[in-house]
């Protein structure tokens, strides 16, 4: 594995503020390199979702920069989006249409030649098990196909910066075990996850590099072991999982706040 | 306090839900805007009173016991707004059943299922009631304010004309459950409510074409033919006219009769209305498996897949289609004449530009709504590599496409009798539908696709922006058939509607 440092910068935020009606995110500055599997963590309400529907496109920041492979995503959204993949907890899909057809539409939307789009879609729909309802219509879908369907529409334009917000809430060991192969293929094949969960134990197996966020600020980054020293030298205990890592570095902003 | 297995529980729990949605209804869930919505109701209210007495005025000195011609035109006039009653009620049922809500709450519950059921078609035949009591109270208190207390009796006959439409329409309901099953049951009921609501209308309109060339339904009503025809005036055909009119006794007797048969409704179907409920909470896992195309993927635009999105999803819901479409019913009667002008050559057919138009301005309005407001994946088309822009007008393209398929015809056929009135028409048309998805667009909101119903909730100047704008257009289109400069006003009107709600439109985040 290369080290950070080698590595092209995937997401660069520098400064990233959001305000609604208290600061939500407050002058960000978050790194991710490529083929990096990030986790964000935080506390309810410590703007990990505003960070990401952000960076996503979905919301604009009241400062800041987001800059996705290179590419300044608040001057040329288009661009930066064309590289960009975005799931929620809650899979948005068409109870209307089939995994197959939805796969088609995202491909159009996301404007990719046909035939490696169709390639692409039979490739990840076998992956993903949904092979007996591709041709059904999703309305009748359990929460976990529809993640599923959703994590296919995903990722059927290939792309290259893969962000997603709590994608294993509701899914049984089953569904969430083939999406987080699917995610751990694409980091293996170059692409960059930037996630945010609240099940640790998905952050320590998955992740190379975790941040964690707390009234808008980025309070802890590194790896399992990086976070685990800082926790120790500030308490003077060893920490010895992420969990007791993530409640004593949340516990400790909230004392200082 | 009540203890949980009583009725009374029951019924203060459906009536608190009742209130709080009629609250709802009104404020558009926002209880800050009550104060807006209460003076918008007197306002309402106090032109509504205004209208009535404009209408019923001069029938209030009439008589407890009329002449027969009356009471043909009193008991078809209650027909009418009867047939209207059992369509809401036919609605409400159906939501009833399908609308999951509190139903597995209930359900699981350990009060007995029946009860629970009896409360709720209680809480339709009051609401049913209730709506139509409100409606009818303008004409009812100008009625009663000229003409005496007497005419207070039309309130009691409204009220049982509310319990014997939401008792008919559980019957009918059932019965479709029983017949054809939960799935399709969902649709059709729809569609019969739609047609029950709409079909005395429009069949007094087709018979007052055929026999008067006139749409008026009063012209069928007040005919010699069918005065005629009609039993002698002691008739129990009459009571509820009676009734109506002030009889005291004939209103026992329909109060009575209707209680009656909300009570046999009540204690035949409360006990099977849980299981059918049940088995609508089923239909949505049915498995819909659809063909598979040989082709694969299709080499197509961005803009094409989002028009071609819509279009499919459109398709595939025949509940919303029926929901949209409905209101092309009241084209029948316009289509009837512009047939009979065809055949005789008649130049009635400048009657039928505004309603033409009208309904264009109407089906675009509800299409644009499902295309812009009702985006099911609002994520994924947002963070699509496409300017925001070229998705707005895919979507417009979207809803003027299927407008110029469902209106294209029309037009064309109204071009074969008179060229100019179908140019007219066809700019009319389009006038209205661009108008009314400009509306939409203003105030878009986020929502479901199935929270189509309560559209017109979200946004009640949209509502009334949409209607004025189709309504100035279809005025325009109407006069300028006629060939008078004058259609410039109303289109100035419809104009200045559009350009008020960019003004207040609330900014785009």
């Amino acid at each position: 594995m290369h080290s950070p440092v080698e590595r092209p910068i995937a997401l660069a935020l520098r400064g990233l503020s959001k305000r609604f009606e208290r600061p939500a995110v407050d002058a960000l500055d978050l790194t991710i390199f490529g083929g990096e599997f990030y986790c964000l963590l935080g506390p309810n309400g410590a703007g990990k979702t505003t960070t990401l529907r952000m960076v996503a496109g979905l919301l604009r920041p009241d400062a800041g920069s987001i800059h996705i492979n290179g590419i300044d995503a608040l001057a040329d959204p288009v661009s930066a989006k064309q590289m960009t993949a975005w799931l929620s907890d809650e899979p948005m899909i068409y109870d209307k249409l089939t995994p197959f057809e939805y796969l088609e539409f995202v491909a159009g939307l996301w404007r990719i030649d046909a035939a490696a789009a169709e390639s692409r879609a039979r490739e990840l729909i076998g992956w993903l098990g949904l092979e007996p309802h591709a041709h059904e219509r999703c309305e009748g879908f359990s929460k976990g196909m529809r993640q599923k369907v959703a994590l296919a529409g995903a990722l059927v334009h290939d792309p290259r910066l893969i962000i997603l917000d709590e994608p294993l809430t509701g899914l049984d060991a089953g569904s969430a075990r083939q999406v987080k192969n699917v995610l751990i293929e694409r980091v293996r094949a170059g692409g960059t996850v930037i996630m945010t969960t609240h099940i640790l134990e998905v952050a320590e197996r998955m992740a190379d590099r975790i941040g964690v966020i707390a009234g808008g600020r980025l309070i802890a980054e590194g790896t399992l072991d990086e976070l685990r020293k800082i926790t120790g030298e500030q308490t003077g205990k060893t920490a010895t999982s992420l969990e007791d890592t993530f409640l004593t570095l949340v516990a400790e902003q909230a004392a200082a706040a | 306090m009540s203890g949980p297995d009583t009725l009374v529980f029951l019924a203060s729990h459906e009536l608190r839900l009742g209130w709080r949605d009629w609250l709802s209804l009104m404020t558009a869930g926002r209880r800050t805007r009550a104060r807006t919505a209460t003076i918008a109701l007197i306002v309402f209210a106090v032109f509504m009173h205004g209208l009535a007495y404009s209408m019923v005025a001069g029938y209030a000195g009439m008589g407890v016991v009329p002449d027969k011609t009356t009471l043909v035109v009193v008991t078809g006039t209650m027909l009418l707004s009867w047939t209207l009653l059992l369509s809401q009620a036919m609605e409400s049922v159906t939501r009833a059943f399908y609308s999951r809500s509190d139903l597995d709450l209930i359900l699981t519950s350990p009060i007995n299922p029946r009860k629970v059921f009896a409360v709720r078609i209680g809480r339709i035949a009051v609401s049913v009631a209730v709506v139509a009591m409100l409606l009818a109270a303008p004409f009812i208190n100008v009625l009663a304010m000229l003409g005496g207390v007497r005419w207070l009796a039309a309130f009691g006959v409204v009220a049982a004309m509310g319990a014997v439409a939401a008792a008919l329409a559980v019957a009918l309901t059932i019965a479709l459950f029983r017949t054809i099953g939960a799935k399709r049951t969902r649709l059709v009921a729809q569609i019969v409510a739609a047609v029950i609501g709409a079909s005395f209308v429009i069949g007094m309109q087709i018979a007052a074409i055929l026999s008067f060339g006139s749409l008026s339904r009063f012209a069928a009503m007040q005919s010699d033919w069918l005065v005629a025809r009609a039993p002698d005036r002691g008739s129990t055909l009459w009571w509820p006219a009676r009734a109506l009119l002030g009889d005291a006794g004939a209103l026992a007797v329909v109060a009575g009769v209707a209680l009656a048969l909300l009570g046999a409704s009540i204690a035949i179907f409360a006990g099977s209305f849980g299981d059918h409920a049940m088995a609508a909470a089923g239909v949505s896992n049915a498995v819909v498996r659809q063909r598979r195309w040989p082709l694969g993927f299709r080499r197509r635009s961005a803009a094409s897949v989002l028009r071609q999105k819509e279009w499919t999803l459109l398709r595939r819901d025949p509940w919303l289609v029926s929901q949209t479409l409905m209101q092309m019913l009241y084209l029948l009667p316009p289509a009837l004449m512009l047939w009979l002008s065809f055949r005789d050559g008649s130049s009635a057919l400048v009657v039928l530009v505004p309603v033409v138009v009208m309904a264009a301005g109407q089906l675009a309005g509800g299409l644009a709504w499902l295309s812009i407001s009702g985006e099911d994946a609002p994520d994924l088309v947002a963070t699509a590599p496409i300017a925001a822009r070229r998705i707005v007008w895919a979507k417009i393209e979207a809803v003027m496409g299927a407008i110029a398929l469902v209106f294209g015809p029309l037009v064309a056929a109204l071009a074969f009798a008179a060229p100019t009135v179908a140019l007219v028409t066809g700019l009319g048309v389009a006038l209205a539908a661009a108008s009314a998805t400009l509306v939409q667009l203003c105030f878009r909101v986020q929502a479901k696709r199935s929270q189509f119903r309560r559209r017109q909730t979200s946004s009640r100047i949209a509502t009334f922006a949409e209607a004025f704008s189709s309504i100035g257009w279809a005025g325009c289109a109407a006069l300028a058939a006629a060939g008078t400069w004058a259609a410039i006003f109303p289109a100035l009107i419809a104009i200045g509607v559009l350009a008020g709600v960019r003004m207040i439109s609330p900014p785009r985040a």
